[in-house]
């Protein structure tokens, strides 16, 4: 154990010096983009904010189960079957067929090639389970087909969040997604959650309807309440038009009445429609819809044909701004809730870091300073093992630039605490074959060799503890599960290579002298 | 060296643990964990006061007034700092936390939020769940490796001294009403990794003497193998203490929970490798026999 080849000597040195290089880059600047690397510290150490959103897609599976009922209707009819009584209970669709149908009605549905009924050939299922009782089909979404349309909201959802991230402007946002129905979005540097919380929390639904003056209206009508929660109106509706045939919208000032609104172009069909309807309308009250709430109301003076119009209604400028802002993000599929926020204010990461950097200072001392009075000279050896570890460990942190938390500090320190294990183990083994061998250089050897499995074991046991909490963990504690585990290669690394290539050298040179650790 | 005769406390240690175990099992099935936003829900607030015009009681009075369930105030580190904790959560009214902000800065003056933590209850149950999982899974990997290295007595014992060290230290957070959260379940899962590395040792050491010595009695024997690796046992745990008591004591407020369990994990995880780990191999009259059989299948 005590031999080395020049080769092998060359290359933990040259292996060593290029990670503990980038352990230096953090705290240089080179104007190379690779070895620049800086470690990444976590929302804890430079403050900002987690946001945990979750989708709630009851609304989505209406939505989808009344357009599907739609194309049953359509589908039935060109296939001459008479189907009644549509109805959407419970998330399902359920209706009846003539008797001598069922048959038909039930291969429709059930078969492989089922146009209406798409089968899923490697989940093995349809986009519905049905269940038919006599001449009455219930549909239901399969697992699979309610996988389906939560993923695809999910997608359409976090582009909506991204672009509405983006547009206010904060550094390196981070949105993933989470399981099938969850976004996480993480803002570095964010102090103040308010601006974007109020933003992702709204649906940004608009539409334009006209006020109802009675209600008998072909299309039915809907009493709606202004955001003011002032007053109610009654409204029609039918959608002249919906935020989806929007081009741009931006806060402006009106300058006749001196105040912020905010204005809007629209795409060429939305121009036409919106010329159509105000042609239709002059006289009339169009209601600027919002969430189901009415933004404003104003009378249509005139048709509005350019494809331009305006949005008042008591807006602030900051209002006005994030309006438009709403508006040109786009609509989202389904309302988001957060359910789990956590803001760490930028001072607070500072102080975090302050004293996670004095208390792996004085940890280190203090284990230096205790290794140093048990072993001597070869507790120097072991000091060295552990400052190459750090760096080391630090250096394989920013190479892959792992993300560096509180917790993940406290998990260097305890690197430190721990790593010298391993040395004390092959000292205390080597302690005990000089006892009974006067050769220090076969003593030296078998004190390696009997230690190894007995190091083995007991790293391997703390890495287990590091790789659970790092694929059960979230956020501060994946960091810590991260320094831990890469801490433990580290310090075998350290131990086997460094500390043992010195003490190889030490004890071949010092072979004969007496009591050699 | 001189050799310390472990072995003749085994008895009465064993009786301690014994007393320990069940009393932190009753304290934590009658009194509970004390579990933070992370497990139970609400909202966290740390916040920073001007120095002059705060008190624990002018804050808490005036959390009182704004309907928030059940408030707990508490100071953290310095005297101008205050951890809040309330059962409301309504992360989906951007204004909540600000409205509480002003709400507050007219009762007792300027204040500066440093944290917020909002969990709802979906999101703290699945937590909670997770932590349990995680802790179960790392306990299930332990059997499961050192029931592939060593013979079975070994790993009952092994196993009985990670239960001894988790248990005493949750019994120890239940008795003094600490907080559990996210943190302390990492500090529990890096006990169990140290608490089976120390004993690990040992072990190692048993094995390797009951080949050497046939005829040396297991209860001698353990106590040899206890004493051979003594030194080592020591400087680890003194080496590890000293890089915890660092973090506990310099590391800020936030740490200081997670090195607590962390220090109480190490002293209970280096005394239950020779206090539990190594009667049990006594008991079950662990002898050459038991390797050498093992050895030959």
């Amino acid at each position: 154990m005590l031999y080395f080849s020049k080769l092998r000597v060359f290359s933990v040195l040259i292996f060593t010096l290029i990670i503990s290089y980038f352990t230096i880059s953090n705290f240089t600047k080179v104007d190379d983009e690779f070895f620049s690397k800086n470690i990444k510290l976590g929302l804890d150490l430079q403050g900002g904010s987690y946001l945990l959103l979750e989708i709630d897609n009851e609304p989505v599976i209406t939505q989808r189960l009344q357009s599907k009922v739609l194309e049953f209707k359509k589908f039935f009819k060109d296939k001459n079957i008479k189907v009644r009584n549509f109805v959407i209970e419970d998330k399902s669709i359920i209706f009846d067929v003539e008797n001598s149908k069922i048959e038909e009605v039930k291969s429709l549905l059930d078969d492989d090639k089922s146009e209406i009924n798409p089968y899923f050939q490697q989940y093995k299922s349809h986009q519905f389970n049905i269940e038919n009782m006599d001449t009455s089909f219930k549909l239901e979404f399969s697992d699979y087909g309610l996988v389906l349309l939560k993923n695809s909201s999910l997608d359409q959802a976090i582009e909506i969040v991204r672009r509405r991230v983006d547009e206010v402007g904060t550094n390196e946002p981070n949105i993933l997604k989470r399981g099938n129905d969850r976004i996480l979005v993480e803002l570095p540097g964010l102090d103040d959650p308010g601006r974007i919380k109020s933003l992702l929390g709204k649906t940004a639904n608009l539409t334009f309807q006209f006020i109802s003056s009675s209600s008998e209206e072909s299309f039915g009508t809907e009493k709606l309440s202004f955001e003011d929660g002032t007053s109610e109106a009654i409204v029609s509706k039918r959608i002249v038009l919906s935020g989806d045939n929007l081009m741009d919208a931006k806060p402006t000032m009106n300058n006749q009445t001196n105040e912020t609104v905010v204005s809007f172009s629209l795409d060429r069909v939305g121009a036409k429609k919106f010329g159509k309807a105000t042609s239709n309308g002059v006289g009339k009250r169009l209601a600027i819809v919002l969430d189901g709430k009415i933004i404003s109301a104003p009378e249509v003076r005139e048709p509005i044909i350019g494809g331009n119009g305006q949005i008042s209604g008591n807006f602030t400028f900051q209002s006005a701004t994030d309006l438009a802002l709403l508006l040109r993000s786009g609509a989202l599929p389904a309302p988001l809730n957060i359910i789990e926020e956590r803001t760490v204010g930028p001072d607070l990461g500072k102080d975090s870091i302050n004293a996670g950097i004095m208390s792996l200072i004085i940890g280190f001392i203090l284990v230096v300073a205790f290794m140093f009075y048990k072993y001597r000279f070869f507790g120097l050896i072991a000091n060295l093992a552990l400052i190459s570890n750090l760096f080391l460990l630090v250096g394989i942190l920013t190479l892959f630039e792992a993300t560096l938390t509180l917790p993940g500090i406290a998990g260097i320190i305890l690197t430190v605490g721990m790593a010298v294990d391993a040395n004390v183990l092959i000292f205390e083994r080597i302690k005990e074959e000089l006892k009974n061998e006067n050769n220090s250089i076969v003593a030296f050897d078998s004190g390696y060799t009997k230690s190894r499995t007995t190091i083995l074991d007991a790293n391997i046991t703390t890495l287990i503890a590091a790789v659970i909490l790092f694929f059960m963990g979230s956020g501060p504690i994946k960091g810590f599960s991260i320094t831990l585990g890469v801490g433990i290669l580290t310090t075998l690394f350290s131990v086997y290579f460094i500390a043992r290539l010195i003490t190889a050298y030490y004890v071949i040179k010092n072979k004969h002298k007496e009591k050699l650790i | 060296m001189k050799t310390i005769y472990f072995n003749k406390f085994y008895k009465s240690f064993n009786i301690l643990s014994g007393i320990l175990i069940i009393a932190s099992l009753v304290f934590l099935v009658f009194k509970g964990l004390n579990f933070g936003v992370d497990f139970k829900g609400g909202t966290l607030i740390e916040l920073r006061t001007d120095k002059s015009s705060a008190n624990i009681t002018k804050i808490r009075d005036s959390f009182n007034q704004m309907n928030l369930g059940d408030v707990s105030v508490k100071n953290f580190g310095n005297e101008t700092d205050f951890v809040v904790k309330f059962e409301k959560q309504n992360s989906n009214d951007p204004q909540f936390i600000e409205e509480i902000k002003t709400k507050l800065s007219n009762s007792i003056g300027t204040v500066d939020f440093r944290r917020v933590e909002n969990v709802g209850p979906k999101v703290s149950a699945e937590l909670l769940r997770s932590g349990v999982i995680a802790i179960a899974l790392s306990l299930a990997a332990m059997l499961l490796y050192i029931w592939i290295r060593f013979e079975w007595q070994f790993s009952l014992g092994a196993i009985l001294a990670l239960f001894h060290d988790v248990i005493i230290t949750l019994g120890v957070f239940s008795v003094f009403s600490l907080e559990i959260n996210l943190s302390i379940v990492a500090a529990v899962l890096t006990i169990v990794g140290y608490s089976m590395n120390d004993t690990v040792v040992i072990f190692d050491r048993v094995r390797e003497n009951l080949r050497k010595y046939a005829d040396i009695k297991i209860f001698e024997l353990t106590n040899i193998s206890i004493n051979e690796t003594l030194s080592r046992t020591i400087i680890t745990s003194v080496t590890t203490l000293l890089a915890l008591l660092s973090i506990f004591i310099f590391g800020g407020e936030i740490l200081k929970g997670f090195s607590l369990a962390m220090i109480l994990g190490v002293i209970f995880g280096t005394y239950s490798s020779i206090y539990i780990a190594n009667p049990v191999l006594v008991s079950l009259k662990v002898s050459q026999r038991t390797i050498v059989k093992e050895e030959k299948e």
